[in-house]
């Protein structure tokens, strides 16, 4: 019970903290704004902890934070085989062939209107679409291991790469066209001198989309087959012998990877299209 | 008018790829089955048997249409058979996660505006969980649940909860947020109190992002409760369907599930934005 | 010095829209003489910058004849016969200014080493030495719109057409720059398109204005500026300024213009 009340006073104290902090003199500071929600995400860490100990819940149902952390670092070296089969075989290759594939067809399909008018809205309805519902079928046709994950994760992240690209492609204004034409630029001066350029706040936001999208289309085409390794097949194994500590040990890798990914494509971003106002800041 | 030839067009050829390929990926198993009865094929007899196999590596469209229509039109609506029957499982998971997070999530964005301390706190967070692929949560939620008891629709709804949440959160706070200062100091030199500024200005300003957020909400909850349906034993829903056909090679039931998800996510997109396109008009927002 | 290097003659320029076709040009004849600096003025909707876009082979006309440099407008772009400014500076902002203007001389091939003395120059004479390494955003409208014009004079065109290349900027920049474009063109012996809608601005840079009338678009009046070429700010003051500006005020008037 100590346990619980402790969380309690924890929590309390922290918000008493935070709200000095945000309401505060320096809350536009940097230090400001990392220190709030960091000590948002401790104070949740805590109460975690404090109420799982403290009313005795089962490991069976929710393990503590501290559990988690001793079978995450007990279990490095499965960790790390999950991580490569899953996120670098499976949600990398897919995503760079996926993407590729995406800004090609875009650049292909850029010189007919036809085409373009026919793509893409059917482009934007299948990005709608549950895609992830695939995998069974590419599961069969491509086998047990990362091949089919990898094929899964382009099928999920062409439609979203190719939409944002097209729109991209056609962000310069008519003006900067018009400036082109008066240099008696041809077709792909004009494409890798201007166009492309200005599609690089787009082609990212794809991009970025993409993470995510390729991480989760690897973890659950995992379910539905997988050779003994992968994040995903741990995760529904595990979860089957209810050993939920590995499952959340699981769950944080995932979680790092992703944000991780994420901050990497960002991070390019912010060095590609440094000129975006989006990006002065 | 000149969108539909375009479309048309490539929806057609789309069509006849696959066809194209359905006779390319199954002719392996037709030579295959006559060169052990000892016959020699025609081209026709192949293409023949291609588009009309029991497992096929991949299915003609029409026989994905045929076993369409036997589970739709002519099962009945209660029988296990029935695609309208998982159909509406997993449509009900998905709408009543759609509801809880829906609401969760404009509640926390109201919050959010409000609340400095709450802003500061929560929101990296929200925007950082949309780069995690929570959906790997998925299994455990919904084995827990079932340990202590919880089962049916509920703990699939919570999947689509979640995932519907945070676009949500993010997208309602930005809508909240949009309107610029200078509408904000109009309604100040009109003494208007924080919730008339609220309802007249911030709310209104903020219907398209939340419908845009809407849009993806309800996808990702559908694709919740989907996966929200594997980890059970493939009992009932969509997911269920895909999950046992991909366990006994039934291709063509993975594919009728497959249209028949898509045709589900298609129509409750296009119900939100038949929504979004009448509030707007009501607001005098539509473009 | 009266060589002509622009000759427009019967000029018709219809567009089609969806409300149904609109006269943009109608029997438009004018000469642009070597060394000129030629405004076209008139409100919107007059053709003033549909025909320098035709000039500039933009847009294509729908009657009657025009030849620029004694070619039609598409082989004059070929030789590079033009630069052109826009209403808007237009850089882009992924490329410094240096990168800006080396960029026609890139898609034109001229050599490295003659970009960079290309870009040196043009920096010079349009009073930005030293600003080549910033990027578009961290200059002022002013300067911004000053760079543009070095882009349009890197590759050394004879003809500078202008549109509204000041019109976005406060009337103090805009007579800054009025006096360093007449310095420029003093220099360069440039001749020069510009479109407006401001008759002091008009009547301070011209040799000759173009006042023109909307619906359809067509010539009101040519005058023939009196003025000296040498000309300090302090002309605007001049009974001579005075009279040029009231006849071009008459001529917009004539054009019913307002209504």
């Amino acid at each position: 019970m100590n346990l619980v009340i402790g969380a309690l006073v924890f929590w309390g104290a922290a918000w008493w903290v935070n709200l000095r902090i945000a309401n505060g003199r320096g809350r536009d500071t940097r230090a400001a704004r990392l220190a709030v929600p960091v000590l948002f995400g401790l104070t949740l860490l805590v109460l975690w902890e404090g109420l799982v100990r403290g009313l005795n819940v089962p490991g069976v149902i929710l393990p503590p934070p501290s559990a988690i952390a001793t079978r995450f670092a007990a279990s490095l070296p499965i960790l790390w085989v999950d991580f490569v089969q899953t996120f670098v075989k499976g949600a990398l290759s897919g995503y760079v062939i996926g993407c590729g594939a995406a800004v090609a067809t875009a650049i292909i399909i850029d010189r007919s209107p036809f085409l373009q008018r026919g793509l893409l809205p059917v482009g934007n309805f299948i990005a709608a679409l549950p895609v992830i519902g695939i995998a069974p079928i590419l599961v069969m046709w491509f086998g047990f291991d990362w091949q089919s994950k990898a094929a899964v994760v382009v099928v999920m992240v062409f439609f979203p790469m190719l939409v944002n690209t097209v729109q991209g492609l056609a962000a310069s204004t008519a003006m900067q066209r018009d400036l082109m034409q008066t240099y008696s630029a041809n077709y792909w001066q004009t494409l890798l001198k201007l166009r492309l350029p200005a599609a690089m706040p787009f082609v990212f936001n794809g991009l970025k989309i993409s993470t995510t999208l390729a991480l989760i289309g690897a973890i659950v085409a995992e379910f539905f087959g997988s050779p003994i390794k992968g994040m995903g097949f741990r995760i529904s194994t595990e979860v089957g012998r209810l050993s939920l500590d590995m499952v959340w040990a699981e769950i944080a890798v995932a979680a790092l990877a992703g944000s991780a990914f994420y901050g990497l494509v960002a991070a390019i971003e912010k060095g590609v299209t440094f000129w975006h106002p989006s990006q002065r800041g | 008018m000149n969108r539909i030839l375009p479309v048309l067009t490539v929806v057609v050829a789309l069509i006849v790829l696959w066809y194209l390929g359905a006779v390319a990926m199954n002719a392996q198993w037709t030579r295959d089955q006559a060169a052990r009865a000892g016959q020699e094929l025609s081209f026709t007899g192949i293409v023949a048997d291609t588009l009309s196999q029991d497992r096929p590596k991949l299915p003609a469209p029409h026989q994905v249409a045929a076993e369409l229509w036997q589970t739709t039109v002519q099962k009945s609506i209660t029988s296990k058979r029935s695609l309208v029957y998982h159909g509406w499982v997993t449509l009900s998971a998905t709408l009543l996660g759609f509801a809880i997070g829906t609401g969760a999530g404009i509640l926390l964005a109201v919050g959010i505006v409000h609340n400095r301390a709450m802003d500061m706190s929560v929101m990296p967070w929200a925007i950082a969980s949309q780069t995690i692929p929570i959906l790997a949560i998925a299994p455990m939620i919904i084995v827990v649940l079932n340990s202590i008891g919880i089962q049916g629709v509920l703990p699939k709804a919570i999947i689509s909860a979640y995932l519907s949440f945070f676009p949500v959160v993010v997208g309602m706070v930005k809508g909240l947020r949009s309107p610029d200062a200078m509408q904000l100091d109009l309604l100040k030199t009109y003494g208007a109190s924080g919730g008339e500024t609220f309802r007249k200005l911030r709310l209104p300003s903020s219907m398209p992002y939340l419908f845009t957020s809407l849009k993806v909400g309800i996808a990702a909850s559908l694709v919740g409760a989907i996966v929200g349906e594997l980890p059970t034993g493939a009992v009932r829903g969509l997911g269920a369907r895909l999950l046992s056909g991909s366990y006994y090679g039934q291709t063509v039931q993975i594919w009728a599930a497959l249209i028949a998800a898509a045709a589900l996510a298609a129509a409750l997109v296009g119900v939100v934005g038949l929504i979004q396109r009448a509030t707007l008009k009501r607001m005098g927002m539509e473009r | 010095m009266t060589e002509p290097v622009i000759t427009a003659e019967k000029l018709d320029l219809t567009f089609q829209t969806n409300d149904g076709p609109v006269q943009a040009l109608r029997d438009v004849n004018l000469t642009i003489n070597k060394g000129d600096f030629v405004s076209f003025i008139g409100p919107s909707g007059c053709g003033k910058t549909t025909f320098l876009r035709v000039i500039a082979a933009l847009e294509h006309p729908t009657g009657g004849h025009i030849t620029v440099n004694g070619m039609t407008p598409d082989e004059a772009r070929q030789s590079r016969a033009y630069g052109y400014v826009f209403q808007a500076a237009g850089l882009y902002p992924w490329r410094t200014i240096a990168g800006n203007i080396k960029l026609p001389l890139e898609i034109m091939g001229f050599p490295k080493a003659e970009q960079e003395e290309r870009v040196k120059n043009v920096l010079q004479l349009v009073d930005l030495e030293g600003f080549g390494k910033k990027y578009p955003w961290q200059l002022s409208g002013g300067m911004q719109q000053r760079a543009s014009i070095a882009r349009a004079l890197a590759f050394d065109a004879d003809i500078l057409l202008m549109d509204e290349p000041f019109g976005a900027l406060d009337e103090i920049v805009r007579d800054h720059l009025n006096e360093q474009l007449l310095a420029l063109w003093a220099r360069t012996q440039k001749t020069i398109g510009f479109v407006t809608h401001s008759i002091p601005e008009a009547v301070y840079l011209s040799t000759k204005i173009v006042v023109m009338s909307p619906r359809p678009g067509r010539i009101a009046d040519v005058i023939e500026s009196p003025l000296p070429r040498e000309r300090p700010l302090e002309i605007r003051d001049t009974p001579e300024f005075i009279a040029v500006a009231h006849r071009v005020r008459e001529g917009l008037r004539a054009g019913h213009s307002y209504d």
